[in-house]
């Protein structure tokens, strides 16, 4: 990856949001209307800030815990994630590395081998392809193919999904590439509770975790509950959660996606029309499909969410399960996913604001699949 | 060493005592009876797979230079640093027939060795790999304050790939206390150094990292661990990586055979010391064949690794998709016998 571009991708970012944010008000309303959906509590927090409490809690707890990447101690990180982080914990514990991801990422899976709790840093997911042998043939398979003999407890984290205004190559969702592999663990956090609770415990955790986090929700304030600000907060990894209850309709997503999803969700009871049930999946593997099933045995009618491609999706994975399962015969209607488009994304901002899901959309599939019945005319 | 095993700088006559001198040299040849019979097993199909040492047994010089809690890590042609540590036939045996006794539990081709008691890091078959989890193993060891370093072995066709080049430069830049120990046997595979690079070898590229770096005669026990020896003293005394390079000239194979074999100059040197002779030659091949053939016939026979194991060590715990797989596939076996036939596994536990 050449530095230029990331560079221009770090400067880029508040002049495109803001653009996008005038252009786009529904995301607008859904960045505002964000206090609606969430625990009740005193405290606002970014996700950006949330992240860096769960990194700068989990470094003071356990020596061992450290941070590596590209710009993640003198310039703070490329997105301020780990700001303050190199001061506090000193260049041992938070370091800058050369820009070589499969340098670093393969000396962070080496030191985890031999002890460590590395936490590796890309700048994004998309620069972790220079890396992904070290992550799924070596992190994600070794205490396996060692007979158990080598741990590998080792975290990697950056954001993943689509940016705006980055174009093809640094804007796109790695959840069902690392989602597919055994051995991984993969979380997917959407508000600020979710990135803290879910990166604490993929530290904690003994297995290799990817954390996928998400560009454009770094600057978005959530309410924290008295809860997710204690340092003992974790959020269990493997368990989705059910973040507005409903009764005609389940809609699963992950990521930034919750949030239209829940904005679709309340904007169509206001219009009477259904009461959706949303269910943030925060886990992507292990898969809390039992929550999804439950849900659909109540709802009868399943919709999903994801800012990735549609085929081989994380939503074609939970259709697939959903078959699998005795949901099946509780489905009145076929399960539709909402996804990006297929095709590279593009860099024009209005195309690009076409090619993801955003509210309107859910809210149009969502009233389309309460249409369908099975087996009618 | 010369070819007659004299060593030709006086100063540089290795200060060791016969007991150090003829394991090096037992664990040789060893080594190359280990081969012999572990390469025809893969002929005849008894074993899938089979990387030989021949040719290159000198590194067991660098094994000697090292300490046992300095941690290895192979590429696949290593196993002589494992004997030289005290894995036994019977373990490696076991690997290469993946039976209930195997520490790896049967999930690997054979070769791909691995033991914590030995600090020996599990060998991991995509190619280079090891290298930049190497430095990475030495930041660690850095940070503990002890007084060890990292070996990270690799042949020169492995610096072709990326993560070589990430490697040198996260290690010089983290000042990690590793060495890079090149196998530069002159071919990769089939492919001769002359079309694997067109600079001056590895080590040129270690001086553009940084690094100290030195060139060695590979084929030469003593120059490999006096080598290494001092590479240990710069990792481990000045937090530094080395690069060494060991040149086993391996193109004019039967020249080769002849003068510069490893093999032969330390039989040579050991004999003008009078710790060698025809006798004591016969005698270790001889009871080596026997140890190795042993232990070979005992690791076919055992068991396969219990039925369960199929499901451990994914993750630490099971996960739930894992635990009910584990069941249904319990129910089957209990339920259709004649069609899962488990005799041939270990008993589960």
């Amino acid at each position: 990856m050449s530095s230029m571009l990331k560079k221009a991708a770090v400067v880029s970012i508040p002049t495109v949001r803001q653009a996008l944010l005038r252009s786009n008000p529904l995301l607008a309303n859904a960045l505002l209307a964000k206090r609606a959906y969430n625990s009740k509590g005193g405290v606002e927090m970014t996700v950006r800030d949330a992240l860096n409490s769960a990194l700068e809690e989990e470094m003071t707890a356990d020596e061992k815990v450290y941070l590596m990447g590209e710009e993640v101690g003198q310039y703070n990180g490329a997105y301020k994630v780990s700001k303050g982080l190199l001061d506090k914990f000193g260049p041992k514990r938070v370091i800058d590395t050369p820009i070589t991801e499969s340098g670093f990422c393969g000396l962070a899976v080496g030191s985890a081998f031999a002890g460590l709790k590395p936490v590796c840093e890309f700048m994004t997911w998309n620069f972790a392809m220079q890396a992904i042998d070290q992550i799924v043939n070596s992190a994600a398979k070794t205490h396996y193919m060692s007979g158990g003999n080598v741990d590998c407890p080792i975290t990697f984290r950056g954001p993943n999904g689509a940016a705006a205004g980055v174009a093809a190559q640094h804007s796109q969702c790695f959840a069902a590439w690392y989602g597919s592999v055994p051995g991984l663990k993969v979380v997917s956090p959407w508000n600020s509770e979710d990135a803290k609770g879910l990166l604490k415990a993929a530290i904690r955790d003994p297995n290799p975790v990817v954390v996928l986090e998400n560009e454009l929700m770094y600057g978005v304030s959530f309410p924290m509950s008295e809860a997710a600000l204690s340092k003992d907060f974790v959020i269990e990894i493997g368990k989705a959660k059910i973040e507005k209850e409903g009764t005609d309709v389940t809609i699963v997503a992950h990521s930034r996606s919750v949030g239209f999803a829940l904005e679709a969700a309340y904007l169509l009871e206001k219009e009477g029309i259904c009461k959706a049930e949303v269910i943030n999946l925060r886990s992507i593997r292990p898969l809390d499909v039992d929550t999804i099933i439950k849900s659909v045995k109540k709802t009868n009618r399943l919709v999903t969410v994801e800012g990735g491609w549609p085929q081989y999706g994380v939503g074609s994975e939970i259709c697939a399960q959903i078959m699998e399962s005795e949901a099946f015969d509780h489905l009145d209607a076929p399960v539709v996913r909402v996804t990006g488009a297929d095709v590279p994304t593009p860099y024009a901002n209005n195309l690009e604001a076409y090619a993801f899901p955003d509210t309107e959309v859910i809210a149009r599939v969502v009233k389309r699949t309460l249409h369908k019945q099975i087996g009618a005319k | 060493m010369d070819t007659d095993g004299k060593v030709l700088d006086p100063s540089l006559e290795p200060d060791v005592t016969e007991e150090f001198a003829t394991k090096i040299y037992k664990d040789m040849l060893t080594l190359n009876v280990m081969d012999l019979i572990l390469y025809e097993a893969q002929r005849q199909g008894r074993i899938s797979f089979y990387m030989t040492n021949a040719g290159e047994e000198a590194y067991i010089g660098s094994a000697a230079a090292l300490e046992l809690e300095d941690e290895i890590f192979g590429q696949y042609r290593e196993a002589g640093t494992l004997l030289y540590r005290g894995f036994t036939l019977d373990q490696f045996m076991n690997q290469c027939y993946s039976n209930d006794m195997d520490l790896g539990k049967g999930r690997q081709m054979p070769v791909h060795y691995g033991s914590k008691a030995h600090h020996f890091q599990t060998i991991s078959s995509p190619l280079a790999t090891q290298l930049p989890q190497a430095s990475g193993a030495a930041y660690a060891i850095k940070r503990s304050g002890k007084k060890n370093c990292v070996m990270c072995y690799f042949g020169e066709g492995a610096a072709s790939e990326g993560d070589f080049h990430a490697a040198l430069n996260i290690a010089a830049t983290t000042s990690a206390p590793v060495i890079f120990f090149c196998r530069n046997n002159g071919f990769a595979i089939s492919t001769p150094a002359s079309e694997q690079y067109k600079g001056d070898g590895i080590a040129s590229r270690g001086v553009g990292y940084g690094m100290h770096t030195i060139r060695v005669d590979g084929n030469d026990v003593w120059a490999v661990y006096k080598a290494t020896q001092e590479a240990r003293k710069i990792a481990v005394e000045k937090h530094k990586p080395v690069l060494i390079e060991a040149m086993t000239y391996r193109k004019e194979v039967e020249d080769w055979k002849r003068h510069d074999n490893p093999m032969v100059r330390m039989r040579k040197w050991l004999e003008s010391k009078g710790w060698w002779d025809e006798a004591r030659e016969n005698a270790h091949k001889s009871e080596q064949r026997t140890a190795v053939l042993k232990s070979f016939a005992a690791a076919e026979k055992r068991k396969k690794p219990m039925v369960s194991e199929m499901f451990n060590d994914v993750y630490d715990k099971l996960t739930p998709n894992l635990v009910e797989q584990k069941k249904e596939l319990e129910e089957l076996i209990k339920k259709y016998p004649e069609h899962y036939d488990t005799s041939n596994y270990a008993q589960e536990k």
